[in-house]
């Protein structure tokens, strides 16, 4: 009877951890440094790739201003920021992420600068399944005292809540035209988008804080 | 109705995953097609030329005065980029400047490359 009734309790309390998963309470970040900064403006740097896929770069340069301004900073224009790069012999992520931040800042007058890494980014056919994945981590640096304001990590995957219920032989269909779907509609591209604002929107858990343009500033 | 509120539940859970926690809130700018022309521009592909995308920008333009939207930051100043591209030395000049006017925070950055751009 005892050991039954354990059980049950235990159940529950398993249950209760499963379903509350978004209102854990995980340590509070630190914006001290965020706050007192108050960064109106911010300069995204090309992300730097560590996943296979040359188009890591610019498919999630491409995607990141959307999520900023959207929460409230003015995102310098980020293909006239590439070309002021590679005009000033810049042409790799890695040797702009080694830029010095006050140089940054004489030239592009931004307050902070987005240091954007690609870990995943492409579609994989793993066994009964296509999927496409992008995870991309970030760092946001004050380019007047270079002092890091916050970072954070996200991810993105096309299987998310996925159910297969369709039997083998239908997976495996099912996964070959999500491949072929995948490489001609540019998922990686899309998928970016998703980890973009994941990544970078602000209001989340552990997120970015709102910038000066939004009416939520400061009430975070 | 059994087969299908698993379908629905798991419909439920992937529109939950995508928005996480978050609410949704009033977008501040019109984007329209901004962020695909950005792309189409940096991954330089050749599958739309030049003028294709300011075309896709000006008729993206066109929609945002009509509906009221405000312009995105950097809207302006790629555009001027893809006018410089096309040779319309006028138009880089009105787009940077007035990038500035809605952004002033653009500013530094505007004046640096409209010193470029005048000398």
């Amino acid at each position: 009877m005892q050991l039954s009734t354990f059980k049950s309790i235990a159940a529950t309390l398993l249950l209760a951890v499963l379903a509350t998963g978004c209102a854990t309470q995980q340590k509070p970040y630190d914006y001290a440094t965020f706050k007192e900064s108050k960064p109106k403006t911010i300069l995204v740097l090309p992300p730097l790739n560590n996943s296979p896929d040359v188009a890591a770069t610019y498919g999630m340069l491409s995607q990141v201003t959307y999520p900023l301004a959207e929460s409230g900073y003015y995102v310098l224009p980020v293909a006239l920021v590439d070309e002021t790069f590679k005009q000033n012999g810049l042409t790799t992520p890695a040797d702009i992420h080694n830029v010095a931040p006050a140089k940054l800042r004489e030239i592009f007058g931004a307050d902070a600068g987005l240091y954007v890494d690609v870990k995943k980014y492409g579609s994989s056919y793993i066994v009964v399944n296509s999927v496409t994945m992008v995870t991309a981590e970030a760092k946001l640096v004050d380019l007047r005292s270079g002092k890091l304001l916050w970072e954070g990590s996200a991810t993105a995957s096309s299987n998310e809540g996925q159910n297969n219920s369709n039997g083998l032989v239908g997976m495996l269909v099912a996964a070959i035209v999500n491949q072929i779907i995948a490489t001609s509609t540019d998922a990686s591209y899309n998928m970016a988008g998703i980890t973009s604002a994941r990544l970078l929107m602000a209001g989340r858990k552990n997120g970015m804080l709102y910038g000066p343009r939004s009416p939520k500033y400061q009430s975070d | 109705m059994t087969i299908r509120s698993p379908l629905r539940v798991s419909l439920a859970l992937t529109l939950l995953i995508l928005t996480g926690c978050a609410t949704r809130q009033p977008q501040l700018y019109g984007w329209g097609s901004y962020q695909q022309q950005v792309y189409q521009y940096l991954k330089a592909d050749g599958s739309k030329s030049n003028e294709e995308q300011i075309l896709a920008l000006e008729e993206t333009a066109e929609k945002n005065r009509a509906k009221g939207e405000a312009f995105p930051p950097g809207y302006h100043a790629h555009l001027g980029l893809l006018y410089a591209n096309a040779g319309k030395e006028d138009l880089v000049v009105q787009e940077f400047t007035t990038e500035k006017t809605l952004f002033p925070e653009s500013a530094a950055y505007m004046d640096f490359l409209l010193r470029k751009f005048k000398k």
